[in-house]
C-alpha cells in the first residue's frame, strides 16, 4: 500500500514535481547573492537617521523600503520623473539599480504558477502535495526497508539504483518536506484560505494640521532600528492629512508629518507571524543559508526521478506481463500469486492465460493485496504459492497470512491452493501447507488436498491443470515453460583441487566477472553486483535445468568463485571439475537476500563443512570491519581437504577470522562438526546468549547434526535453534 | 478589456444623488508603461472638492492581501471590500491597457470631482496618485500623462 502511494504519485508527477525542484533549486541562490551584494546597515543605525540621509540627497524621497537581505531601496521624484536606486546606508547615496532581477521574475513566476496566473499555481501545488506525499510515503518504506526509525542511517544494500534513491532520499526528505508544506501554506495564503491577511489601520481622523517635521527628528524612527524596518512611506508635503506610514517586523505605525507624534500602532497577529516565517523558510529570503540547503536538497529531485524510474522498471521487468488481466470487480477467477524470486508469476501467467483462453474472467494479483471483501463476485480463487526458506512466507505474499487470520468471514468463492517447491526440504510447501490450513480453520471451502509442484515442474503442474479443468468442465491444458534469467557465459580463471584422496574431489572454481552493461550495473541486474551467499546458476551443456551454487565471492572481490564438489554421476558438478581455465560455463546470479551477513555488529559463528565452506569463506574474506567471526569447518582430512586452508591462517592474522574449530571426520580421531561445536559448547552458548548470530551451509545430514546439537546445548538457557531463526539470528543453506 | 456596468457609483454613500439624476457612460482607458515586471493593481476612485474620498471605480486586482499597497485608495477605505463589489478585474499587464465603460452621473462632472489612479506590481515602487486628474466635461478625451506605470489615460464620453 504504502509502496502504492510512493509509485503512483512519484511517476505521474514526476513532471511538475521536477519542474518545481529545478526552478527552486535555481531561485534558491538569489537570496544568498542579494545578501552578499547589498550594502549593510551598521546594527546601531536608526530608520530617522537613514530616512535623514536619503533625504538629505533625493529630497522627493517617497518610499524607503528594506529587503530581508538588508537592501535598502528609495523611491523618489526628480522633478516629474520617477527614480529608484539602492542606496548605501551609510551615506544615503544611490549604489546601484533597484530593478528586481528579470531572470529572478521569470523563474519566481514559472514556479509558482507556471505563467498561467491561478490555474498554473494550482497545478504547481499539486505537484507540492505529490512531493510530500512522496516525501513521506518513502520515509516510511526507508524506515521499512532498514528495520526501523533508529536505522534510518543503516548501511543499505542491493542494486546500485536502489541504494542511490535511498542514500540521497534519507538526507535531502528533510528539505523536500520543508519546501512541500509550506508551499502548500503558501498556496493557501495566496487563495485567501487562512485567515492571515493584514489587517487594516484605519487612517487618524485627527491630525496636528501641520507639516514640514524633519524625519531625522522623528522620536519613534530614532528608537526604531533599520534592522528591523520594512517599509517607510513619506507623506505628501502638500496634503496635511496625509500621514508618515512606518512598517517594521513588529507591526504598522502612523506618524503625523507637523510634529512626528505616533498616531497610531498595530503589532503584526500571530497569523501574520506564521505567515512571514513560512515566506522566509520556503524562500530563504532572510534566511539564505537555509535557502541555499534547501535548494541543493531540491537538486536531489531528479536523481531520485530517474532511480525511482529505473527500480519501477527493474520491478517489471522481474514479473511476466499479464495480458487481459480483467478487473478485479468483475473476475470470475483470481489468482493471487505468493512468489520469491519470480517463476511462480511465471506459472500464474501461464495459467490466467489458459483460462483467460477458455472463456473466464480472471483477475491476477500478488497475494500480499489479498482483501476478502473484494471477493464477492469471484467464483473461485486460486492461490499459487512458493515458500520462503523454511515454510516462510515469499515476498510477493507479505502479509497475507495475517489478513486471513482476521477474515471474519470467507468469501464465498471455492479456493485452491497450489503450493511450489522443492521436495528434497524438509518443509516441502510449507508455505502453501500453512494457507490451506488456516483457509481451513476459518471455513474457506476449498479443493480437497494442497496440490504441489516440486523444482518448478512442467508435469506436476499439467496435470493439476487437468485436474482443474475437470472440476470447472473447462478442457485446460497448462504448458508452462519456466522462463530461465538470461544466462552469460563465464570464463574459469583459476582452479585449486582437494579431496582426491578422501574419495570427495572438490575443487574451488574462480570465474572472472562478466562485463555488465550501463543498465545492468544501474538496475543490479546480471552480474553487476552480488554479495557471498548469493546463487550461482549454472546450465550444465545438455541440460536446461540449473544447478546452483552458493558463492565464495562478493562482487567488489572482482570475481565469482564458487566451491564445487564432483556428485558420482552429477552432470553439471562433472562438468565444472573437468573444466580447465579458459574454459566457459553458462551462468546467471539469483540473488539469495536470506544467507546473508547483516550490518550488525553481534559475532558471527559460521557452521560449515565440505564445500560448504564456500560462502562463509567469501563472508570471512569481506569481514574487513573486523566482526567477531567463529568458524567451524567439517572435514575428511586436514592433509586432503581443507578447502581454503592457506588463506584461513592469512584471515585470522588480518582479524578476519577471529577462531576456527576443524573437525576430520577420518584419521586418529574421527569426529564432525557438530561434535567440535559440542566440544566448545561453554563458548558457543555464551556467544549466542550475547546475541551472535549462527550461519550454517553444506549437506542436509550437517545442518540437522547441528541443529540438534545446538537445541542440546542451549536447553538450560531456554533458547531453541527455532526461536533463534523466528529472531532472523538462525540462518541455513542447506542442498 | 472592454466592461460595462450600471451605476456602479450609485452604491456608495457619498455619490447618492437625487434619483432624477442623468447618467451617462464614460470609458475609462489606461495605457500601462513597460516597466517589466508582473501584473500591476490599480485602483480608480474619486475624491470631492474637499479632497475627501467619494467612492470607487474599479479595482484592477483579485487578490485583497495586496490591496494594501495601493496606499491612497487603501488609507481612504480602510481596505474596506464592500466599496469595490462587483468593480474588480483582473490586474493589468506591463505595457497592457485597461479599458472600463461605467455609467456616471452627470453631477460627477464640472463640480471639482477628481479622479485618482493608484498603482503598485510586485517588488517594485507603489505609487498612489500615479494618476490625478479633474473630472471635467472639458477635459474628456484629452490624455493626461500618469507619473511611475501610467504612460497615458483618458476618460472619454
Amino acid at each position: 500500500m504504502i509502496r502504492l502511494l510512493h509509485r503512483w504519485p512519484g511517476l505521474l508527477a514526476l513532471l511538475s514535481v521536477l519542474m518545481l525542484a529545478l526552478s527552486g533549486a535555481a531561485l534558491s541562490v538569489f537570496p544568498a547573492a542579494d545578501r552578499l551584494t547589498a550594502p549593510q546597515a551598521e546594527t546601531s543605525l536608526s530608520v530617522a537617521d537613514l530616512a535623514g540621509r536619503i533625504a538629505a540627497r533625493y529630497p522627493g524621497v517617497e518610499q524607503i523600503k528594506r529587503s530581508p537581505s538588508g537592501r535598502i531601496t528609495a523611491y523618489w521624484f526628480n522633478g516629474d520623473v520617477a527614480e529608484a536606486a539602492t542606496i548605501d546606508p551609510a551615506t544615503g547615496k544611490a549604489v546601484a539599480s533597484a530593478d528586481p532581477n528579470p531572470v529572478q521574475r521569470w523563474l519566481t513566476n514559472f514556479h509558482r504558477s507556471l505563467f498561467l496566473e491561478d490555474g498554473g499555481r494550482i497545478v504547481m501545488a499539486l505537484g507540492a502535495l505529490a512531493m510530500l506525499v512522496l516525501a513521506v510515503s518513502g520515509m516510511l518504506l526507508v524506515a521499512r526497508r532498514a528495520g526501523g526509525w533508529r536505522r534510518w542511517f543503516a548501511p543499505i544494500k542491493g542494486p546500485l539504483a536502489g541504494r542511490l534513491h535511498v542514500e540521497i532520499a534519507r538526507i535531502a526528505v528533510v528539505g523536500l518536506m520543508l519546501s512541500s508544506v509550506t508551499a502548500l501554506y503558501m498556496t493557501a495564503s495566496a487563495f485567501g484560505l487562512l485567515p492571515d491577511q493584514p489587517a487594516a489601520l484605519a487612517i487618524p481622523a485627527t491630525v496636528s494640521g501641520n507639516t514640514g517635521v524633519k524625519v531625522s527628528a522623528i522620536n519613534f524612527l530614532q528608537g526604531t532600528p533599520v534592522t528591523s524596518l520594512r517599509e517607510l512611506s513619506v507623506p505628501a508635503a502638500d496634503d496635511a492629512t496625509d500621514v508618515f506610514t512606518v512598517k517594521t517586523d513588529t507591526g504598522t505605525g502612523y506618524i503625523d508629518q507637523g510634529n512626528g507624534a505616533l498616531l497610531a500602532w498595530q503589532t503584526l497577529s500571530g497569523w501574520e507571524r506564521v505567515s512571514e516565517t513560512i515566506y522566509m523558510l520556503h524562500t530563504g529570503q532572510g534566511a539564505s543559508v537555509l535557502g541555499l540547503v534547501l535548494g541543493l536538497m531540491a537538486l536531489s529531485v531528479p536523481l531520485m526521478g530517474a532511480t525511482g524510474t529505473l527500480i519501477w522498471l527493474a520491478g517489471r521487468r522481474s514479473r511476466p506481463r499479464i495480458h487481459n488481466n480483467a478487473p478485479l470487480a468483475r473476475a470470475d477467477t483470481v489468482i493471487l500469486a505468493g512468489s520469491e524470486g519470480g517463476s511462480t508469476w511465471g506459472f500464474a501467467a501461464t495459467l490466467h492465460k489458459a483460462l483467460h483462453d477458455a472463456g473466464l474472467q480472471v483477475h491476477a494479483a500478488a497475494l500480499s493485496s489479498f482483501d476478502a471483501a473484494k471477493l464477492q463476485h469471484a467464483h473461485r480463487v486460486l492461490i499459487l504459492a512458493a515458500t520462503y526458506g523454511n515454510g516462510g512466507e515469499p515476498a510477493s505474499a507479505k502479509g497475507f497470512l495475517a489478513k486471513l487470520e482476521a477474515m471474519e468471514t470467507p468469501p464465498a468463492a471455492q479456493l485452491a491452493v497450489l503450493g511450489f517447491g522443492d521436495s528434497s526440504f524438509p518443509a516441502f510447501c510449507g508455505y502453501a501447507q500453512r494457507v490451506a490450513s488456516l483457509a481451513a480453520a476459518k471455513g474457506w471451502q476449498q479443493m480437497p488436498g494442497v496440490a504441489t509442484v516440486d523444482r518448478q515442474s512442467p508435469q506436476d503442474f499439467a496435470r493439476w491443470g487437468s485436474n482443474l479443468g475437470a472440476v470447472l468442465g473447462l478442457p485446460l491444458s497448462l504448458e508452462h515453460q519456466p522462463v530461465l534469467p538470461a544466462a552469460t557465459a563465464i570464463t574459469l580463471v583459476s582452479r585449486r583441487d582437494y579431496g582426491a584422496e578422501v574419495q570427495a574431489p572438490s575443487a574451488i572454481l574462480r570465474f572472472a566477472v562478466p562485463k555488465s552493461s550501463l543498465w545492468q550495473r544501474l538496475a543490479g541486474a546480471g552480474f553487476a553486483r552480488f554479495e557471498a551467499g548469493d546463487l550461482l546458476g549454472v546450465i550444465p551443456q545438455g541440460s536446461t535445468v540449473p544447478r546452483f551454487y552458493s558463492l565464495a565471492s562478493a562482487s567488489d572481490d572482482g570475481f565469482i568463485e564458487i566451491v564445487v564438489r564432483r556428485q558420482p554421476g552429477g552432470l553439471c558438478s562433472g562438468q565444472l571439475t573437468m573444466m580447465e581455465p579458459g574454459g566457459t560455463a553458462l551462468a546467471f546470479l539469483k540473488p539469495n537476500p536470506a544467507f546473508r551477513v547483516d550490518g550488525g555488529k553481534v559475532p558471527v559463528i559460521l557452521v560449515g563443512a565440505g564445500s560448504g565452506i564456500g560462502p562463509l569463506a567469501g563472508f570471512i574474506r569481506a569481514n574487513a570491519q573486523h566482526r567477531a567471526m567463529h568458524l567451524f569447518f567439517g572435514m575428511r582430512h586436514a592433509a586432503s581437504d581443507f578447502l581454503y586452508g592457506e588463506e584461513m591462517m592469512q584471515w585470522h592474522a588480518e582479524g578476519r577470522l577471529t577462531s576456527l574449530v576443524t573437525a576430520a571426520s577420518r584419521g586418529r580421531r574421527p569426529h564432525y562438526v557438530q561434535d567440535a561445536l559440542r566440544a566448545e559448547a561453554q563458548e558457543v552458548v555464551k556467544l549466542i546468549r550475547e546475541g551472535a548470530r549462527i550461519m550454517v551451509c553444506g549437506g542436509r545430514g550437517m545442518a540437522a547434526g547441528v541443529s540438534q546439537a545446538l537445541a542440546h546445548m542451549l536447553a538450560p538457557t531456554g533458547l531453541t535453534p527455532e526461536l533463534l531463526r523466528a529472531e532472523g539470528r538462525y540462518a541455513e543453506d542447506v542442498y | 478589456m472592454m466592461k460595462s456596468l450600471l451605476a456602479a457609483l450609485a452604491l456608495t454613500t457619498a455619490l447618492s444623488f437625487p434619483a432624477a439624476a442623468m447618467a451617462r457612460p464614460v470609458t475609462l482607458s489606461a495605457q500601462l508603461k513597460d516597466y517589466g515586471g508582473n501584473n500591476a493593481y490599480l485602483a480608480l476612485y474619486v475624491t470631492d472638492k474637499n479632497n475627501k474620498y467619494a467612492g470607487s471605480l474599479w479595482l484592477a486586482g483579485s487578490r485583497t492581501r495586496y490591496f494594501q499597497h495601493l496606499a491612497g485608495w487603501y488609507n481612504a477605505t480602510g481596505g474596506d471590500t464592500s466599496q469595490i463589489n462587483g468593480i474588480t478585474g483582473a490586474s493589468v499587464g506591463s505595457g497592457r491597457t485597461l479599458e472600463v465603460t461605467l455609467d456616471l452621473k452627470d453631477a460627477l462632472f464640472d463640480q471639482g470631482y477628481k479622479l485618482h489612479i493608484d498603482a503598485a506590481a510586485e517588488n517594485l515602487r507603489e505609487s498612489p496618485n500615479d494618476v490625478v486628474v479633474p473630472l471635467t466635461s472639458a477635459g474628456a478625451g484629452t490624455p493626461v500623462k500618469g507619473r511611475r506605470y501610467i504612460s497615458s489615460f483618458t476618460y472619454s464620453m
